[in-house]
């Protein structure tokens, strides 16, 4: 069981929380009325391809049964370790590589 | 090749088993193949042993970076099944059914294959509805299917707790009858020795770190015991797909999660079927040995870790003993978990790549061990003709941009809900 720290609440058993996927993925402007190939595949790859790395990843979770507040959350998946938690509007801090 | 049969066994029982060959030979890496398999799990095993049977390739390599089947051919729940309500699925897992069944005779392995029957429990109306046109449309592809009425479930399986007070009250169920459970590390070594015996070089403790690239084509790997060059390269890697592409510069439509399953203490047969419950999150079956092999749920969040946590394993536990009461008092033996390619659709991808001589077999989800025979078949032949067979023509990598998704459960580009 992870002990997940909500910016809001402190740290929480990971029950409480619903993961919600890779925050790091960024939507692309698809607001021009005539859509350019390379802005169509930009916006396929965004919807289905996945960095999936495997070490530090950034995603999103929400404290679904707490305070239901989104946070952002720097974990890393092979040991589970967890080196930051956010707001989701707010950046991780950055670390030096290999920590 | 040895082969093994009753006067085999009485031969070299008169020598006291002194003198049975080995099952595969450890060579060493050759400096080129025609095909080099990435990952000697099932899959893998099986794509150079259909390389070898039916297109005639034998100079293989198999490369793995552990031991064979140590992966998630070693650590699945053995179900084998082909109740799939899309076509694409449909004949593609009814193909493999009918390999599993000539398996152990094909294999000269006794694969242990157990064809007792899958049986999907269906806990409220919708659940029924959605079963009966799934059954339905089994049958119209030709797959046997047929629906349990509760009465049928009580008599047969009577540790199931069939009160209309239930936690999951049981309305009846789906019955395929020829789907069954195998031994997992039996079809991973069965497929090793008929591979080895044809001529295919299996290569343990040698990891890929790299792809060797000519422009657009891979024609080869760069490994732990050096650079091994081919003609064309397969990657078939659970778990792992993303890292393998990354090394020929390509994303993968791919998350990988954490699945665990568990097994309990050895009691004597008490459940015939392999059953299955949506709505609980649960599959459970009795292996040979006595213990009751179950799991549930994806831990749902990306993970590399091949162990699960407390909160699935309460979960699956707590789903298992509303279901089957008596099994309360059991005391749970092993739990373990294994990294799970989960894709965009919950389907497959066997295909063709980006890169020349580079091919794909991955994004199994969770039912990559019944695909085994099936998944080895087919990827043999696109590497061996450049081109995908019929029956996987539609597991391509290009899919999903082509808004070809082949979506059983209609949850869309989420992959821990698949």
């Amino acid at each position: 069981m992870m002990l997940i720290p909500c910016p809001w609440c402190g740290p929480r058993a990971e029950s409480e929380f619903t993961y919600i996927g890779d925050a790091r993925r960024q939507r692309p402007d698809t607001s021009a009325l005539e859509v350019s190939p390379e802005a169509l595949q930009a916006h396929s790859d965004y919807v289905y391809l996945r960095d999936n790395p495997k070490g530090w990843h950034q995603e999103y979770w929400q404290h679904s049964s707490g305070c239901r507040a989104h946070l952002k959350v720097e974990r890393n998946v092979v040991d589970h370790r967890i080196r930051a938690s956010v707001k989701a509007d707010e950046a991780l801090p950055s670390f030096p590589e290999g920590r | 090749m040895q082969r093994y049969s009753i006067w085999s066994l009485a031969r070299n029982a008169m020598t006291g088993h002194k003198n049975w060959q080995a099952a595969w030979r450890h060579p060493e890496p050759k400096p080129a193949y025609d095909v080099i398999i990435v990952g000697g799990g099932g899959h893998g095993l099986a794509t150079a042993y259909y390389l070898a049977k039916e297109h005639g390739i034998t100079n293989v390599a198999v490369i793995e970076k552990g031991y064979l089947g140590g992966g998630n051919t070693g650590r699945n729940t053995t179900i084998v099944r082909s109740n799939y309500m899309h076509d694409e699925n449909a004949h593609f897992y009814e193909h493999g059914l009918k390999l599993w069944h000539d398996l152990t005779k094909d294999l000269n392995y006794n694969v242990m294959f157990s064809p007792r029957g899958v049986l999907n429990l269906l806990h409220s109306d919708a659940d029924r509805d959605a079963a009966k046109r799934r059954g339905n449309a089994m049958r119209l592809n030709g797959i046997d299917s047929e629906y349990w009425d509760l009465a049928t479930i009580a008599k047969k399986l009577p540790d199931l707790n069939v009160s209309k007070d239930a936690r999951y009250p049981v309305k009846g169920g789906l019955m395929q009858k020829r789907a069954g459970t195998a031994r997992h590390d039996a079809v991973a070594w069965g497929y090793a020795r008929a591979a080895d015996a044809r001529g295919v070089d299996i290569i343990q403790q040698c990891e890929v770190t790299g792809m060797i690239q000519d422009g657009n084509r891979i024609v080869g790997v760069e490994t732990t015991r050096g650079p091994i060059r081919a003609g064309k390269v397969g990657i078939a890697v659970a778990g792992h797909t993303t890292q393998l592409l990354n090394m020929a510069g390509l994303t993968a439509p791919i998350e990988s999660h954490v699945l665990q399953a568990m097994v309990s203490e050895a009691i004597k047969p008490t459940l015939d079927y392999v059953v299955t419950s949506g709505a609980a999150h649960l599959y459970v079956s009795q292996s040979d040995k006595g213990g009751l092999v179950f799991g549930g749920d994806l831990e749902f969040y990306n993970s590399f870790s091949q162990r699960g946590g407390t909160r699935t394993l309460e979960h699956v536990t707590a789903a298992m003993i509303s279901l089957f009461p008596r099994y309360a008092k059991l005391r749970l033996l092993r739990h373990w978990g294994g990294i799970m390619d989960m894709s965009m659709d919950g389907s497959p991808i066997i295909s063709k790549t980006p890169r020349d001589g580079l091919f794909l077999n991955g994004g199994w989800c969770y039912g990559g061990f019944k695909a085994t025979p099936a998944s080895g078949w087919c990827f043999a032949h696109t590497i061996a003709t450049g081109e995908p067979h019929p029956l996987n023509a539609g597991f391509t990598l290009d899919r999903f941009e082509r808004g070809y998704a082949i979506d059983e459960r209609g949850a869309g580009p989420v992959p821990k809900a698949h």
